[in-house]
């Protein structure tokens, strides 16, 4: 399972907390063959400056995605349906060009 | 719309509607990212200079990090291994972004190890003092800067992003190199010296070889090297990979260093540099590319030795590398690894997983 190629140790996508507040934000990627080896790593390469609050490794291949490009139709339940949106409704108050809607 | 990752036996029909696609997205200035198709002379080209550009990193820690067991205090030596690291960082942001093209790692290396794929000439010359270190760090790296700021948007997602941190380290470098110079500067006559000796080996290799071929005429080539030059970067341009012809890139970089220079008191070697209050620019002597190339061709003594000494860390980290493989692969077979601490962790372990 440490391999993730003949020979090539696996890929792990590396994530920081850079303060508190934030989500852990992708900043990139290492190879290493285990997850104490890749979460050095990524210390070393990724947080050399600042002060984050915290370091998140994850294995390339465990990562399950989809693009919009890739398959259109599932992003398709966010299209089209405007009235999603608060400003598509009447405002609560008449200050404003559009009214103040949820302050 | 469904595109695919690869253009292998997808109909000419559908490849004309791809490659309107992609050419739409980078014309709007929107990055191309992975999973896009993207045109095979496109991948190439990045992966050529995305590979080239990591090997000049790393290739680049090494006339620097000759002086790390020499520099004059505890303060500079602790700079100069926080600079040479960043630049072993560099290297790996710019293998995983060459990755993302469907490139191997351990390919890159060996065709770097095997005089394959090139990496910048400019470090194919000695580090001959400390000042040298001072040199390097203020010219090629400021050289760097104004070649990779344009660099943070270039098309490839992954390759402008690794160009974003590489960029905000390089600021460091560029400064503490400009600090280096100037504490000798103002320090003993044999201080300045040094600094001046070093700025006169240093100053060409940064304008001629940081940037590239000259690719327009304006830039001192011969008709042809300039046509060859000019087809490679239109290239290049319109696919939103450069933003930049390498010899408009060059005038900057002489733009930024002669007020640079003239702070330190120091003089760039060349007789012809002066300002064109016509140009709004300062000119200097084209650069005669032939001559360089042939100086510093991959025969000379000094880029054997960049190779050899890269290819001796790489075969002296092997057992490392197979150590690492080795303990990973009992980890996974929940075999303790010896000793109690690392025991106790490989004991969890294997609760957590049953």
């Amino acid at each position: 399972m440490s391999r993730g190629r003949e020979g090539a140790p696996a890929s792990w996508e590396v994530f920081v907390r850079p303060r508190r507040g934030l989500a852990h934000q992708h900043v990139g990627s290492v190879r290493a063959d285990d997850a104490d080896t890749a979460l050095g790593r990524a210390r070393d390469l990724y947080v050399r400056r600042g002060d984050p609050l915290s370091l998140w490794v994850v294995r390339s291949d465990s990562v399950h995605a989809v693009s919009p490009d890739e398959r259109d139709p599932y992003f398709s339940t966010a299209r089209h349906k405007p009235y999603r949106y608060p400003e598509q409704f009447a405002p609560l108050t008449q200050e404003g060009p559009d009214g103040d809607h949820d302050q | 719309m469904s595109a695919g990752q690869t253009t292998a036996g997808a109909p000419p029909a559908a490849e004309d509607e791809l490659l309107a696609h992609f050419e739409a997205l980078v014309a709007s200035g929107e990055t191309v990212e992975p999973r896009d198709w993207m045109p095979d002379g496109y991948r190439r080209m990045l992966l050529r200079q995305i590979a080239q550009h990591a090997h000049s990193e790393i290739i680049g820690m090494q006339p620097e990090g000759a002086w790390l067991t020499r520099a004059p205090s505890l303060h500079r030596k602790s700079v100069l291994i926080a600079k040479v690291q960043d630049e072993a960082g560099h290297g790996l942001y710019l293998y995983s972004a060459a990755e993302t093209l469907g490139a191997d790692r351990a390919d890159l290396l060996d065709a770097l190890h095997r005089g394959q794929q090139r990496f910048a000439a400019t470090f194919n010359h000695p580090a001959l003092t400390w000042a040298d270190t001072g040199a390097i760090a203020w010219l090629t790296d400021g050289a760097a800067v104004i070649n990779q700021a344009p660099l943070c948007r270039t098309s490839y997602g992954p390759y402008a992003r690794a160009m974003r941190r590489v960029c905000q380290e390089e600021a460091f470098h560029v400064r503490q190199g400009y600090d280096l110079m100037r504490a000798l500067c103002e320090g003993t006559p044999e201080q300045r010296r040094m600094a001046q000796d070093a700025v006169d080996r240093w100053w060409l290799p940064a304008v001629a070889l940081m940037f590239g071929p000259p690719d327009t005429e304006a830039g001192g080539a011969d008709a042809r090297t300039a046509a060859l030059g000019a087809a490679v970067s239109r290239r290049a341009i319109a696919w939103g990979i450069k933003h930049h012809t390498n010899d408009e890139l060059r005038q900057r970089f002489v733009d930024q260093c002669v007020p640079q220079a003239e702070r330190l008191g120091l003089t760039l070697p060349d007789p012809a540099i002066r300002w064109n209050e016509e140009r709004g620019h300062y000119d200097f002597t084209p650069v005669d590319w032939e001559t360089y190339r042939d100086a510093l061709g991959d025969d000379t003594h000094w880029a054997r030795q960049r190779v050899a000494h890269r290819r001796a860390a790489h075969e002296d980290g092997a057992w490392v590398r197979e150590a690492a493989a080795a303990y990973a692969a009992r980890e996974d077979a929940g075999v303790p690894p010896a000793g109690t601490g690392a025991a106790g962790i490989a004991a969890d372990r294997t609760e957590a997983a049953a």
